[in-house]
């Protein structure tokens, strides 16, 4: 069953007098626990096709249905809570807050649920064991290498237990060696914990790492092949 | 973590800049806290009589108005009045106008004898009754202007000129006092004779600027004050009758309408104020609209991140405010020693810490709200490609 599944999804936004149309009637469908990767390069909408799964922007027309839910029937706070309930998201420069601990960052979508204080520190505790991260909770993002500032958004993306992880270039600011530890990390969370990962990427080696590949170029969809992903 | 750690953390994240703003809200909220005291008793509607022990008469119209000397006898023969004297404002320079203390011309025993409180060497006190041109002086003056006990002080007279048209007042100072208590000062004051005063000066001969009473019974004070009134009600020179506190005040009240005056400063520092701490929040909020954007991205709806940022604006402005009315409430009782001098004591009150604490809200509420609203209004894509 897709878990994400798109349809005729076109996305075009108005520059100066020039509309311009970067997704042109997109149908992609990611089964459940399947773990994507969305290649394709600068400027063919990779990653505001993305950012549609993930209920942070809206499609122009088409239909978008992820987790069962058609996300253009959503109010922006219905979306807010959904997300919070379906989507971790993954950014290429970590984006944690700067003023928090690691736990306290791992800890923030836990603020939108009604467990207790020491419940929300100990789940927090919990996916920093899980990204490897335990004896880092303390400290602060300035004081963490870039792949440990990686692990630590990967564990606020997975700490509420959302099924769908929305990674957009997750290894793109980190040196290979990282990036390997990062993506691999990646592929545990989709093997052992069920997790459904879309990943948005320009590096093959990055891609690798999927079950599936698929390209898009000038909005347009391509499916790549299994022995692209393996 | 709670929404209000994250506040917390947020409110701190450049602390130089929190800091400033937080002290610039301290004397803001200091300011607030001194004025209000002053200006509280100055708005309200007057002290009751009631429960004192010592009762002011002055004119019923003015204060500047005097009074005969003749009113003295029947007011001692009121029933539960213990004792009467009274006092006159003389004004005058010594040296330099700048050089300002109260000159009042007294009955030098009836003085001490209506306030107990000072202390005055005994010696000295006949001296004063004795000397027709002695002064006494509160014990500070003598440091203040390097004076000694014989010293001969002139006193330019700015109301009263003497018979001969001078207005050259020469006095023989022939002891100081001071209040008994070491913790309490006594009022910066020069008391001279009034006999001498009365012969001495060129019209009003027989006139007293008001009286001081004691009352036998602190609980009769109203139905006294009352009665004295009513004594005067018909004659030529009606009086007002009020405690000491509700005198000082009408007198300092000569300067101006010192509650008008207050909210005046108050709401010239108030606006600028807001416009620091508005300045502040929307600085603080230009930096991280990414990550505001990843907080709605997490999950957080329109309506909380407003609130958190608005939260966070409320927060800084009742830290401020609670420094200021804290430090506010330890300074009070020291200006309370000075103020008492002139307009009676001023304190904290319950008023004026509500007020502070719901004048912090609004000014955070104000200062917040077109913050919050960007917060609101911010789509996240947008937002993430300005990180």
């Amino acid at each position: 069953m897709a878990i994400v599944d798109l349809s005729e999804v076109r996305k075009s936004y108005v520059k100066g007098r020039e509309e311009v149309e970067v997704l042109t009637g997109i149908d992609l469908a990611v089964e459940e626990a399947d773990f994507l990767a969305l290649m394709g390069p600068s400027g063919s909408g990779k990653t505001t096709l993305l950012n549609i799964i993930g209920g942070i922007d809206s499609a122009t027309s088409g239909s978008v249905q992820v987790s069962g839910q058609d996300l253009a029937a959503m109010s922006r706070r219905q979306l807010a809570k959904w997300r919070s309930e379906n989507i971790g998201f993954v950014f290429q420069f970590y984006n944690l807050l700067p003023v928090l601990s690691a736990r306290r960052n791992v800890e923030l979508p836990l603020l939108l649920t009604k467990l207790s204080g020491k419940q929300r520190r100990s789940n927090a505790d919990t996916a920093l064991e899980i990204v490897g991260l335990e004896d880092r909770a303390r400290h602060k993002p300035g004081e963490l290498s870039g792949g440990q500032q990686q692990r630590v958004a990967i564990a606020r993306a997975i700490v509420a237990d959302a099924p769908i992880l929305v990674c957009d270039e997750p290894t793109g600011d980190l040196d290979r060696d990282t990036a390997d530890e990062i993506l691999e990390l990646l592929e545990i969370l989709n093997r052992d914990h069920g997790k459904t990962i879309v990943m948005v990427t320009h590096d093959p080696k990055a891609a690798s790492h999927a079950r599936h590949v698929v390209h898009l170029d000038k909005g347009q969809l391509s499916t790549g092949t299994d022995e692209e992903a393996a | 973590m709670s929404g209000m750690g994250l506040m917390w953390a947020n409110l701190f994240r450049r602390k130089t800049r929190t800091f400033l703003t937080l002290f610039s809200l301290l004397v803001a909220f200091l300011l607030f806290v001194l004025l209000r005291a002053v200006a509280e008793p100055f708005a309200g509607g007057g002290v009751s009589v009631d429960g004192a022990d010592r009762l002011v008469v002055t004119s019923k119209y003015s204060i500047i108005d005097l009074l005969p000397l003749s009113q003295l006898g029947e007011i001692q023969r009121v029933p539960g009045v213990e004792g009467v004297t009274h006092q006159t404002w003389f004004g005058g320079n010594y040296q330099d106008p700048a050089n300002f203390f109260p000159k009042y011309p007294v009955e030098p025993r009836a003085y001490f004898d209506m306030y107990p409180e000072f202390a005055i060497d005994p010696a000295q006190l006949d001296a004063f009754e004795n000397t027709r041109t002695g002064i006494v002086v509160e014990e500070g003056l003598l440091a203040r202007f390097g004076w000694n006990i014989g010293d001969r002080i002139p006193i330019q007279g700015d109301i009263w000129s003497l018979k001969d048209g001078s207005r050259l007042w020469q006095f023989d100072l022939v002891g100081t006092y001071r209040h008994r208590d070491p913790g309490e000062a006594a009022p910066v004051a020069l008391l001279m004779h009034y006999d001498y005063f009365d012969e001495a000066r060129s019209f009003e001969e027989g006139a007293v600027g008001w009286y001081t009473v004691r009352v036998s019974d602190p609980e009769q004070a109203p139905a006294i004050a009352g009665a004295i009134d009513a004594l005067f009600k018909n004659s030529p020179n009606p009086t007002k009758t009020s405690t000491e506190a509700e005198f000082a005040r009408s007198f300092a009240a000569q300067i101006g309408d010192i509650a008008l005056m207050a909210t005046g400063i108050l709401s010239a520092v108030f606006f600028t104020i807001l416009l620091l701490t508005a300045n502040t929040m929307s600085q603080s909020l230009r930096e991280r609209i990414p990550e505001l954007a990843v907080l709605k991205t997490v999950g957080f709806s329109d309506a909380r991140t407003s609130l958190l940022v608005v939260g966070e604006s409320v927060l800084l402005c009742l830290i401020g405010a609670l420094l200021g009315v804290g430090l506010g409430a330890s300074v009070l009782p020291a200006a309370s020693v000075v103020t008492q001098q002139f307009m009676g004591p001023v304190s904290m009150s319950v008023d004026i810490f509500v007020q502070s604490v719901a004048f912090a809200v609004v000014l955070g509420l104000v200062v917040g709200a077109l913050p919050a609203l960007t917060a609101q209004r911010l789509r996240i894509v947008d937002a993430l490609r300005r990180g």
